[in-house]
């Protein structure tokens, strides 16, 4: 029984992080349409500028603030460069800049920061386990984290002016303009805060998982999942399906069909969601007008 | 062109290598075939039927795994195991698109993805190792060319290759020229005037999805009897999307388009690794974004805009 409950805490520790990146695909896919295949390649990438700063000597938080920005920046400035001047060309070139955007970040940082694994620092203390042993430190520490970001995101979209706007901008962008909101801007924005939110996973899942170049190609099939089963038009069933997903993906890896067959669960539960319940747990079922 | 003019396409590219290619350059040609078949199965289903596949590797890996078995354990020569893939293919395509197809492209999009990253770990699955051959893959002997022919194995290979390339492309063009084909893009197009006509949606989604998978899956086998071995971490997520890649670049509901992506797929990283020893993919990530913005359609776009202008098109007097 002890080894179930392990497996569920821990399940829940790395569901947060994937709940964080199925979140920031969820932001982008409701804004654009579109789904962000480089999203995994540009948190790996912050997360090695925030390794940088630290082993430039500065402190743990100063190091993540600053990571957070610079992603932001980074996010911003793809959709204005890239993204931007493509809105009105097929879906598929804007799916091919994807795509190319994914082999940029990979090979650079691979040339710049090596393929070889590194361990990277948790702020949460190497301590003893936490709750009665099912917690590590780190774990319980991320998944604070994860919980606190995603209020935080809930509450900017709900709460205030701006995350209104954003809302709208995505909704309906024609109508939105109209009354007078910068459509492009908030897509910019939009994007920037989904490149944020990812580098927040990537800092707190490169602790467990150690930092190489390729570290995100897993976490983001789970996301993926995540983001369907608790239904890709809904950020609040995104997250909890991103939860649901680690704890099935840990309980299953150690008791069903074992670790190397662990990534075709993903499979597993995105064909189940799609056969059983194709808008996802917490989805709104779409009809469209005729 | 006209249908002479694609004929002496066809024997030009088939005499052209023989006479003067080398055996690396041949090796390289045959790919260009092999991906070019692959890319078109893709572009029926993504580019004329408008759905979304991201796992096209899991095809062409299906494809190659049953080739190199049925010819490793059960001496089934090289050519006879060209339609077993194909069907087997084909089953599997229409069992994956099933649950998939009757839903949004994002979600086949999804799925297929999955599938692309799981390929791999089922590949290496223990309880299948005593066929798949587990980590190691299979190795293949290359076919001797028949009826004693004055050519070498690599020629035979290429030859062989071009000329199911060559039937592939027929029958896909002329799938795509027909009612079938006019149903396709009348679903990508307007799905909901398409049911309303009397499609049957779902069902043409998935026979498209179907004989998608059997050209990739028949790809998969020629590229298996090229290489001569097969290995589960060949077939991962980065086979799938070098396939998408192939696709954009070439231009989506084009015959011509999947030749175009499969010359970019197999020349350009070679180019990319020339420019930069220390990150060839981001120079190839430049390089496609470029392409994207240069020809947002793919190069099938550009070849339609340049055919009036081309001699065979000019008007005369």
């Amino acid at each position: 029984m002890d080894g179930v409950l392990h497996q569920v805490f821990s399940g829940i520790a790395s569901g947060g992080i994937y709940a964080s990146i199925a979140l920031a695909l969820v932001m982008i896919f409701t804004a654009t349409h579109h789904v962000n295949f480089a999203q995994g390649e540009m948190a790996m990438f912050s997360t090695y500028i925030a390794l940088t700063l630290i082993e430039a000597g500065v402190p743990y938080w100063g190091a993540f603030a600053i990571t957070i920005v610079f992603a932001m920046v980074v996010g911003t400035i793809v959709q204005k460069i890239l993204m931007e001047p493509l809105m009105n060309a097929p879906v598929l070139a804007s799916v091919g800049v994807f795509i190319g955007l994914l082999f940029i970040f990979n090979s650079v940082a691979g040339w710049i920061f090596t393929y070889t694994l590194k361990p990277f620092p948790t702020p949460f203390g190497e301590g003893g386990p936490l709750l009665g042993g099912f917690f590590s430190r780190h774990e319980l520490g991320s998944t604070a984290i994860t919980v606190v970001v995603l209020f935080s995101v809930w509450a900017f979209f709900r709460f205030t002016s701006l995350g209104l706007a954003m809302r709208a901008a995505a909704f309906n962008p024609v109508s939105s303009r109209l009354v007078g909101v910068p459509v492009a801007t908030m897509l910019a924005l939009g994007w920037g805060l989904a490149s944020g939110i990812g580098a927040i996973a990537g800092m707190m899942v490169a602790p467990i998982v150690f930092l190489d170049p390729n570290m995100m190609g897993g976490v983001l099939l789970y996301a993926f999942a995540g983001a369907l089963l608790g239904g890709i038009t809904n950020p609040l069933g995104a997250v909890l399906g991103g939860f649901l997903v680690g704890i099935i993906e840990n309980l299953g890896g150690a008791y069903i069909v074992g670790t190397e067959l662990k990534l075709s669960l993903a499979l597993i539960i995105i064909v189940a969601v799609l056969t059983l319940k194709p808008a996802g747990l917490f989805g709104k079922v779409l009809a469209s007008r005729v | 062109m006209s249908r002479t003019g694609i004929i002496i396409a066809c024997i030009l590219m088939a005499a052209v290598p023989y006479f003067f290619a080398s055996g690396y350059q041949l090796f390289q040609l045959t790919l260009v075939v092999t991906y070019a078949v692959a890319i078109l199965g893709l572009n029926l289903v993504t580019g004329y039927n408008g759905q979304v596949s991201l796992g096209h590797g899991a095809f062409y890996a299906v494809g190659a795994y049953t080739t190199a078995i049925l010819m490793d354990k059960f001496d089934v020569p090289y050519w006879a195991t060209l339609p077993i893939s194909a069907a087997v293919c084909a089953g599997f395509g229409f069992l994956i698109g099933l649950p998939a197809l009757r839903l949004g492209g994002l979600y086949l999009a999804l799925t297929t993805f999955a599938l692309a990253v799981a390929v791999p770990q089922l590949l290496k699955y223990r309880l299948f190792e005593d066929y798949t051959g587990g980590v190691q893959g299979i190795v293949i002997l290359k076919p001797d060319p028949p009826f004693g022919l004055p050519m070498t194995g690599d020629q035979w290979v290429f030859l062989f290759t071009l000329l199911v390339g060559i039937v592939c492309f027929v029958l896909s063009a002329n799938l795509v020229k027909g009612r079938i084909g006019r149903a396709m893009m009348a679903i990508r197009d307007q799905p909901l005037a398409a049911e309303a006509m009397g499609i049957d949606i779902a069902m043409l989604k998935t026979r498209t999805f179907a004989v998608s998978a059997l050209m990739t899956g028949i790809a998969g086998s020629l590229g298996a009897i090229a290489v001569q071995f097969v290995a589960p971490d060949a077939f991962g997520v980065p086979l799938s999307l070098t396939f998408f890649v192939g696709f954009v670049v070439g231009g989506g509901a084009s015959i011509v388009g999947p030749i175009f992506g499969a010359i970019f797929v197999e020349f350009i990283p070679n180019i990319a690794d020339e420019i930069s020893k220390a990150a060839p993919g981001a120079v190839y990530g430049v390089l496609l974004i470029a392409l994207m913005f240069l020809a947002p359609g793919g190069c099938a776009s550009l070849v339609r805009k340049a055919a009036p202008y081309m001699p065979w098109n000019r008007k005369t007097g």
